[in-house]
């Protein structure tokens, strides 16, 4: 239990998505003009992500790692190779999936994330978990915890780069710097004030 | 000619159509620092205060003269101490001895006149480097020079180490100015304290210079940890068997930044701040709470391989920089939340993540400078949050 109670704070804060490791950038910059939107995407990316991660966690479990087809008769296979294109397969799947949920039942977050949920497919965040999961070969629930936190992690991030940026409507920036300019540069000063949790063991 | 006639010649020429336009920034800035501003606003809504921006700077820079004493006088008596060990050396060396004020660590003033060597010559690059980067944006972009940059530069050499060399304390100050205030447009725009901007990225650019224990005291060859690298290693019961009780921290005969040590310095000018009300009192009041209950919360877990656990509120609050940053950062009204509730939650957010870094973020022993800017980034939706419950209450209620 101790064990994934760190890996949710570690995923969250310390190897923060957005932050950390600067995944999922094109929508953490063009989607954080209101909070409120900010918010609806970021929870679509933890739904996606608690999602997609376990998923694939099973595809490489019973279909694609080493072994894994034994079930089927097949103990010298080996298609790890598969792994990038299924895993995108899953989450192309799952986003278009959750695109029909949400135009369904709360078409009002579905107009706001506009063509932006979509665009969650090729989002380098959800990809980067499910990389990560097979690179630090997570276990099932340990790869329900990491794509939850994981996906928590970039959803508070893009809240408060949300709430930074309603406050910098009232700023005087220059010219040249309008619009994505200062995002980037307020992105960078926000991933120095969350170094202070770089460096955590836990 | 009196010089209130002189200003009223020349101004003119400064004015559009002058002769010298461009310049009007630099004209604005020293005539406001002899008068008070004569700009009065021309559009409702008229709130009448005697308490202007001129005057919340000044103060501020007031409350911080207890801070700047007790870092002549530290960082002095520290040096004077190790030259009992140590050979003396260098330019201020020559200057004390040629003067006849001499390097005994029992003299007041030697420790002063010693301190003010150190002190100064920070304080004057910083002044200089980050006030022609402040007057180029202030030309250029046409706003006024204020009087914040006398805030930001004091504050920011009250937090470098006495042995920073001063290239990197103008690199600092200029990456806090520019990136950390002026991309923004100035002062009230920015959404992080300049000040702990410059010095944050001097602590990622140039850790050599910027931690380890050989810092704090600028004497070749000394190695002093501060109290909070004492802590972290051994508890924070070494500290008081290396020598140094909680009255000398509290008053400020420590290791460390040359403002910063001293809790007592910083809290007299937090008081002064308070009284004046320039610094809201529910800031600091979130800030202590936050800080007291996570610390008395990690006592009562204890930890048997992380001594940090077991350090008490009370030696907090006076090791390294949480009095002066509570005092002077914390309670800069421009990067905190702007809402009562807010406060509040802002506060007790930094009273927590800096008992968080120093207790369980093993890399950084100090962490108020990274508390603050992590409060810094919540600020705006924290605010954002109060709002919309408050909006929520208020329709719930008039259905």
């Amino acid at each position: 239990m101790q064990d994934l109670i760190s890996l949710a704070v570690k995923a969250i804060f310390v190897e923060n998505l957005a932050l950390s490791f600067f995944l999922g950038m094109c929508t953490f910059l063009a989607v954080s003009k209101k909070v409120s939107t900010a918010i609806g995407l970021g929870i679509s990316v933890m739904i996606v992500q608690s999602i997609t991660v376990p998923a694939n966690n099973l595809i490489l479990t019973y279909l694609l790692a080493p072994g894994a087809l034994s079930w089927a008769g097949f103990t010298e296979v080996d298609l790890t190779f598969l792994g990038l294109i299924s895993y995108i397969g899953v989450i192309a799947a799952l986003v278009q999936i959750l695109e029909m949920i949400l135009d369904k039942y709360f078409p009002p977050l579905y107009n706001a994330l506009g063509v932006f949920l979509p665009l969650i497919t090729v989002n380098c965040a959800i990809l980067g978990g499910s990389l990560f999961m097979v690179e630090r070969s997570y276990d099932l629930t340990e790869s329900v915890v990491y794509g939850a936190s994981s996906g928590f992690g970039w959803a508070l991030a893009i809240t408060a780069m949300a709430g930074i940026r309603e406050k910098l409507k009232y700023s005087d920036i220059p010219d040249g710097l309008q619009g994505l300019g200062i995002t980037f540069i307020s992105a960078g000063l926000m991933a120095l004030a969350f170094m202070s949790f770089s460096g955590v063991k836990l | 000619m009196g010089l209130r006639s002189f200003f009223d010649k020349i101004e003119p020429q400064f004015l559009k159509g002058g002769k010298y336009e461009t310049l009007f920034p630099i004209y604005e800035m020293v005539e406001s620092l002899m008068f008070t501003p004569k700009t009065v606003t021309t559009v409702a809504p008229h709130a009448r205060s005697y308490v202007d921006m001129k005057r919340i700077m000044t103060y501020v820079v007031l409350a911080t003269i207890p801070c700047i004493l007790m870092a002549f006088w530290n960082t002095g008596f520290q040096v004077n101490s190790a030259y009992g060990t140590f050979e003396p050396s260098g330019w201020r060396v020559w200057i004390l001895q040629t003067l006849g004020i001499g390097l005994d660590a029992n003299n007041w003033f030697a420790n002063m006149a010693h301190g003010a060597l150190y002190f100064f010559p920070i304080y004057i690059t910083t002044l200089v480097v980050g006030g022609i980067f402040e007057v180029l944006f202030a030309t250029v972009r046409k706003h006024e020079v204020n009087e914040g940059f006398l805030v930001t530069s004091m504050l920011y050499a009250l937090i470098c180490p006495p042995d920073v060399p001063l290239w990197q304390a103008a690199l600092g100050i200029v990456f806090g100015v520019v990136i950390g205030k002026e991309v923004f447009g100035g002062t009230g725009k920015n959404f992080l304290n300049p000040a702990l901007t410059g010095r944050a990225f001097l602590y990622f650019a140039y850790p050599a210079q910027m931690s380890g224990d050989t810092i704090w005291t600028p004497v070749d060859g000394f190695s002093g940890a501060t109290n909070l690298g004492i802590a972290a290693r051994d508890g924070y019961e070494a500290i008081i068997t290396q020598g140094t009780t909680w009255m000398d921290a509290f008053i400020g005969i420590e290791q460390g930044s040359l403002g910063e040590t001293s809790a007592l310095a910083c809290l007299i000018g937090l008081a002064f701040l308070l009284f004046t009300k320039i610094a809201n009192w529910r800031l600091v009041l979130g800030c202590l709470g936050g800080m007291i209950a996570f610390s008395y919360l990690l006592n009562f877990i204890g930890s048997d391989t992380n001594p940090m656990f077991g350090m008490p509120w009370y030696w907090h609050l006076v090791t390294g920089g949480f009095a002066f940053g509570l005092a002077f950062m914390v309670t800069e009204p421009v990067s905190a939340s702007h809402t009562n509730m807010g406060r509040y939650i802002y506060g007790a957010l930094i009273g927590f993540m800096v008992v968080m870094i120093r207790v369980i973020n093993p890399a950084f022993p100090e962490g108020m400078m990274l508390a603050i800017l992590f409060g810094n980034v919540f600020a705006p939706l924290i605010d954002y949050f109060v709002v919309q419950a408050n909006i929520k209450r208020r329709a719930k209620r008039n259905v």
